[in-house]
Order: structure tokens, then sequence, then C-alpha cells
């Protein structure tokens, strides 16, 4: 019943190149609908490997101030399902695979079974659910199985002994690992439970393990590389965004740090 | 177990609490452990005849418990004669409802052995409360209100602070109560070891809607016996103002195996139903997911949360509790509207016929009785939970009806 996705097949690159996958993160209609297009584009120019495309929510609770406040804007612009699509469409064409990062009721919202479809459609590859426990995920596992999409589960530091299998086993493409307990947001380091949390879920699953929360440097990026198969950069590419009002401006600063997080995925 | 399509569902859906197809758990998985920890620590404290004693202990010498059942003879003249009785949950410490569940958590808390709580506040009853209890047991404190709510309820702020309590005034969103449970959420996510979440009412991933539930039964437990004593049978209605319905479960749940007693809520109707500008979630909701919890929600069609509008900052809340979405889905209650204008109206009523200044939210079951007992007759018994009193809505009240404070 195991199917191969344009992420999984990348996960088997990244392995043979001896290297973390990176993988950038973007809110859909961020900064604006037309806007989030560009800045992916300069995301991949720089190197980034797979985009992580987010679904703006009205009630993000494991978000920090950055990823809130980047959701709002795009609230604000009208960001709905479509542009979400679109967005998506627009970024596996540009040949890197595409996931989509949401919380559960827009999903929900707007049907099970056809969010998989449209998902499929738009040629992403899977979904990360950060607020979908495994105990109310029998819909969903359906839906993705029967559009040969994969289910990413996050994972946390908290998460028992017990129930990790539990967790991994319903995970396909790879498992997301938040490296501390908290919301996103940069940090000035990486917290140590990271590559703890990262050994237990290895004992649990041979599927890949991406690191996300608190990662916005090369040598960060380096420092998880280590024991990761992937690392996930979202609040201090949207920084940037921010920060830079001129959107042209705002791309050439993420290109500049996608190659240099790229360089820094790389193992010794 | 099923390992392709994920662990079997009727086992799961046994250890995480549904009602029907609403409750359960949607949340980070930083937070099953806590949940858990608090599922274990209530079903033991449940069972625990010493946990019990000292809640009760505490109701008794502290609450102000039982409440007592007042008839109101005169107001009741106004809602066709059916005779009504007031269960005065007004008199308890604080002032309403809310320490039955602070107090039951707050002791949990302590077994638990966590020594800080934090909470959300719309009208700032939930974190006075909250704040109380901290005060009565040393625990440390932090209440998240939005920043808009801190400013229509500056006096509630000012009592947090000076029972101790550190008030965080939430600036995202839309700065009212459901932007406050976010940052409580996020709040607990980062400080889960340290930290225990004290919800104010039924709603939120599973154990909250069941326990904080069974911390309110004793509200129905008590006007049972009481109703019976006074009148010798059971009313034909009972009724309770919704917001996330902590007050209305806990008098209801008790008569729920009791068929022929109605039981009836009444949700925020805002400007009206119609106006889009309400807070009557199961009257003009749709079934989603919100703060954890698979419920009624006022939700737009990509799932977005939609902001709710009541005078009474206390019923302001975009979502229900799921028990409550459940009990309407089977017909076991009905949920009506009532807009600000009837709530007011009835909140006038009561002080000038009884003397009894009731809060705003109260106000909404109020108006609710007026036409219930209208459609019953003067034959009817009707039981009204009073959940609060207006102390804290004087100003409100006062700028509704002009006058000059
Ligand atoms: C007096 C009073 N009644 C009712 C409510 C609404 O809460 P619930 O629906 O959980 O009882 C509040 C909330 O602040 C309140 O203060």
């Amino acid at each position: 019943m195991s199917y191969s996705t344009p992420l999984s097949e990348l996960f088997l690159r990244t392995k043979s190149e001896n290297r973390a996958a990176l993988i950038g993160y973007l809110p859909a209609g961020f900064p604006t609908i037309a806007g989030s297009e560009k800045v992916i584009a300069a995301m991949v120019e720089g190197g980034v490997d797979a985009v992580e495309i987010g679904f703006p929510y009205s009630d993000p609770v494991m978000d920090g101030p950055v990823i809130q406040d980047a959701a709002e804007q795009s609230l604000k612009n009208g960001t709905g399902a479509k542009d979400v699509f679109n967005l998506l469409a627009s970024t596996t064409a540009l040949g890197v695979p595409g996931v989509v990062m949401t919380y559960w009721n827009p999903i929900e919202r707007y049907g099970v079974d056809a969010f998989a479809q449209s998902l499929k459609n738009a040629g992403g590859s899977g979904v990360i659910t950060p607020d979908l426990t495994i105990e109310e995920s029998q819909k969903w596992a359906s839906a993705a199985m029967a559009n040969e999409i994969n289910r990413i589960y996050v994972v946390a530091p908290s998460t028992s002994d017990k129930r990790m299998p539990l967790v991994t086993q319903q995970c396909s493409g790879f498992i997301y690992a938040a490296s501390l307990m908290g919301v996103t947001g940069t940090r000035n380091s990486v917290s140590g439970d990271a590559r703890e949390l990262v050994t237990r879920i290895r004992e649990t699953s041979s599927l890949p393990v991406a690191v996300g929360l608190g990662v916005s440097n090369a040598t960060q990026a380096h420092e998880v590389a280590a024991y990761a198969d992937g690392v996930i950069v979202g609040s201090a590419f949207i920084r940037l965004v921010q920060e830079n009002s001129d959107i042209d401006a705002a791309c050439a600063a993420v290109k500049t740090l996608a190659s240099s997080l790229s360089e820094g995925v790389r193992r010794d | 177990m099923n390992l392709s399509s994920g662990v079997d569902q009727a086992t799961l859906n046994e250890i995480v609490g549904h009602f029907g197809q609403y409750g359960g758990r949607f949340v980070p998985e930083a937070l099953i452990g806590a949940l858990d920890q608090l599922e274990a620590a209530h079903q033991a404290a449940k069972n625990d005849p010493l946990f019990q004693a000292e809640l009760a202990e505490l109701h008794r010498t502290y609450t102000g418990r039982p409440s007592i059942l007042t008839e109101a003879k005169r107001f009741a003249e106004h809602a066709g004669g059916a005779r009504i009785f007031l269960k005065r949950e007004d008199l308890n410490h604080t002032g309403s409802h809310k320490i039955n569940n602070v107090l039951g958590q707050a002791l949990l808390t302590k077994r638990m052995g966590k020594k800080r709580i934090i909470a959300e506040t719309g009208a700032g009853q939930h974190g006075v409360a909250s704040a109380t209890a901290a005060a009565l047991m040393g625990l440390e404190c932090v209440i998240y209100m939005g920043e808009e709510d801190t400013k229509r309820q500056a006096l509630n702020v000012a009592r947090m602070k000076l029972l101790g309590a550190e008030v965080v005034p939430v600036t995202q969103g839309s700065k009212t109560l459901k932007d406050a449970i976010n940052e409580a959420m996020r709040d607990w996510v980062t400080n889960v070891e340290s930290t225990h979440y004290l919800l104010g009412t039924v709603a939120g991933p599973h154990p909250f809607p069941e326990m904080v539930r069974d911390f309110h039964r004793v509200i129905g437990v008590e006007a049972r016996a009481q109703i019976l004593e006074e009148t010798g049978r059971l009313p034909d209605a009972i009724l309770a103002c919704v917001g996330g319905g902590s007050n209305a479960i806990g008098i209801f749940h008790p008569f729920i195996d009791d068929s022929s007693v109605r039981l009836i809520g009444l949700e925020a109707g805002g400007s009206g139903i119609d106006s889009g500008k309400h807070a009557a979630t199961i009257s003009g909701g749709t079934p989603g997911v919100l703060h954890g919890t698979r419920t009624y929600v006022l939700q737009d069609e990509n799932g977005q949360t939609v902001e709710s509008h009541s005078i009474s900052a206390g019923l302001d809340y975009p979502g229900v509790g799921p028990e409550h979405a459940y009990l309407h889905d089977i017909g076991r209650a009905e949920y009506r509207a009532i807009n600000d204008d009837q709530a007011m109206e009835a909140f006038a009523l009561l002080s000038r016929t009884e003397g009894i200044i009731p809060a705003i939210e109260t106000a909404h079951a109020l108006a609710g009785a007026l036409i219930v007992g209208r459609e019953l007759g003067p034959d009817a018994l009707l039981l009204i939970n009073l959940s609060g009193r207006g102390d804290k809505d004087v100003q409100t009240a006062a700028q509704y009806f002009g006058i000059p404070l």
C-alpha cells in the first residue's frame, strides 16, 4: 500500500547526497497573494528543497507572534482555500515538492476528501496537521491514502515513549519533530531536546525526521542537519519579508538566507 | 489494531471523550501528556472521598454553598403567571457560578504538583475567581484577557491585580475572549510542566468539557432537592444562559434523565441572528473545530472563526461546549437566541420586581423565562439558573439606560 511522492523521493536524494533537506515555510497570501508566489520562487532559487505552504487560520495556537502577524495579514488580503491551492500548484510547477501546513478546521470545512483531492491535483505531496491528534485522524487517513498523499504529524518532546510509536506509525513522507516545548518563532539556539527527540523517534520509525521550531541561520541548520533528515525554517524567512516592505528587496533577502541555509544543511 | 488506516477508532473514542460526533481533542501533540495527566487526576479525584470532602468543605465555608432557591413572584407576573424559582449562584463568593469549577481545578492543580495556573477571561468573572483561588491556595496566577476587554472591564482588572494575579492584555486578533484562549494555550504549550491551564467553561479539549461539568453539577444536584422540597415536583423547564455553557450544563445535567423536564439554553443573539452580529453559536453556527474541540462554531466558508458580538462579555464567544452541541442534535435540550434589548429589558425587570440585579449574561436566561412562561401558562413551574450578579455590569447598564455616572 505504500506509494512514493515527490517529497519522499526528495528525502532519498538528500540522503544519497549526505545532507539534510531544507524546507521553507510561508503562509499563502503573505505579504500579498501575488507576493507569496514571488517569495517562494526566491526561496527555491536560493536552494530550498521543498516548500511548506501555510493555510492562514484565525486561531493559530501553535504559532508565535511572527507567524501570527503574517497569517493575520494574509487573512486581511482575503486568502482562502483557492489561493492556497493555486500557490501550491505554482510552487510544485517550479519542480520542488510542496506540502500544506494547516490547522484542522479549514480542512473539515472544505471537506476532508475534497481537500486531499485538491491537494493532489495541485501537485502537492502531503499535509502537515499540527492540531489533528491521531485519535481524530481516521477520516483524514483514509482520504490521504486514497489520494496517495503524505500525512505529516508533529511529535513533541513531551510525547511519551508509549505514545510515540502510535503517532509515528500514522506518519508518511516524514515525521515533524518540534524541537522544543513552545510555539513557532526564531530562537537564539536550537533546543538540546531536539536531538534526543529525533533519537527517540528513530527507535520507532524508519521514516525521515525533519526538525522545526526555532531554526533561523546556517549554523543552527548545520547543527540540526548532523542528526536530522530535514530542517524546517519559517519565522526567519517571514521576518525578512516583514522587514522589507519592497517585495523585490524582500525576495533578495529571502534568496540570500535560503542559499546560506542550503550550505548549512550539507554535512561535513 | 489496524496499522494501515490507524489506531482502532472505537477504542480511542472511549479513551478520548466524545459526545456523539462532538468533543474530542484537536490540540498540538505537546499538550497530550498534560491532558492525559489532568484526566487521570480528575478521575482519581472523582472517586476519592477525601478530595470530595475537601471540596465540599471549601464550598460550605468559602463559596457559601448550598446556594439558596428564591421564588420570584413579582417577576413571574410578567411571565404568564408561571411559578419561577431562581437558583442563586450570584450569592457565591466572587459573585457567580464560576467559583465552583475554579476551586475544583485549583485543588487538582495542587494534587498534580503544579505551582502556577493560567486562565482566560472575557468579562473578568472567571479571571477574578481564578485569582481568588490562587490567592487562597498560594499558586502563581497569570490571567490572559483581550485588550478590548481589559478596557471594557477595567474594574475587574484591578480586582485581579489586588488579588495578586498578573493580567496580560492580549493584542492579537480580535483582542477578545477567543484570542485570550489562544494566548493561554500558547503559554500552556510552552510551560506545561509547571503550569495548569484553568479553563473557565465546558469547552476545550477533553477532559475539560467533562471535568468542568462535573464541578458545576453541584448546582443541579442542589436545585433538584430544593425544588422538590419547595414544590413537591420537578420543574417543567429549566433555563440557563449559554456562553461556553458551564452554568447551563451544571444545572441541566442532573435532570437529563427526567424526560418531563425541558432543558432550555439561551444564547446571546446580539443585534439579532439575521444581523450577523451575535454570539448564538448553536442557533446561528455550524459544526466545526475551535479551541481543541468539535462543536458548533461561528465560522466562514474557509473555516475561519467569525467574531461574535454580544452586550454581555461573558457570552461573547464564537464556540460552545460540545455536550450542548450533542444535547441539541439529539433533541434533549433546546437553544434559543435572546438579543441584547430583550436581555436588558429582563435585566431591568428583575432588578425592579425582585431587588436582584443580575449579570447581563444571566439576564438572557431571565428573558427566556418571560417567553417560555407565557408559552406554558400559569400552571408551569420554571427553574432559572441565576448564574451571576450584576455589580460588574453597572457601568454597561447605566450606559444602556442612559443613567449618568
Ligand atoms: C454570570 C455569568 N453567567 C454566565 C457566563 C457564561 O459562561 P457559561 O456559559 O460557561 O456559564 C459568565 C461568563 O463570564 C458569567 O460571568
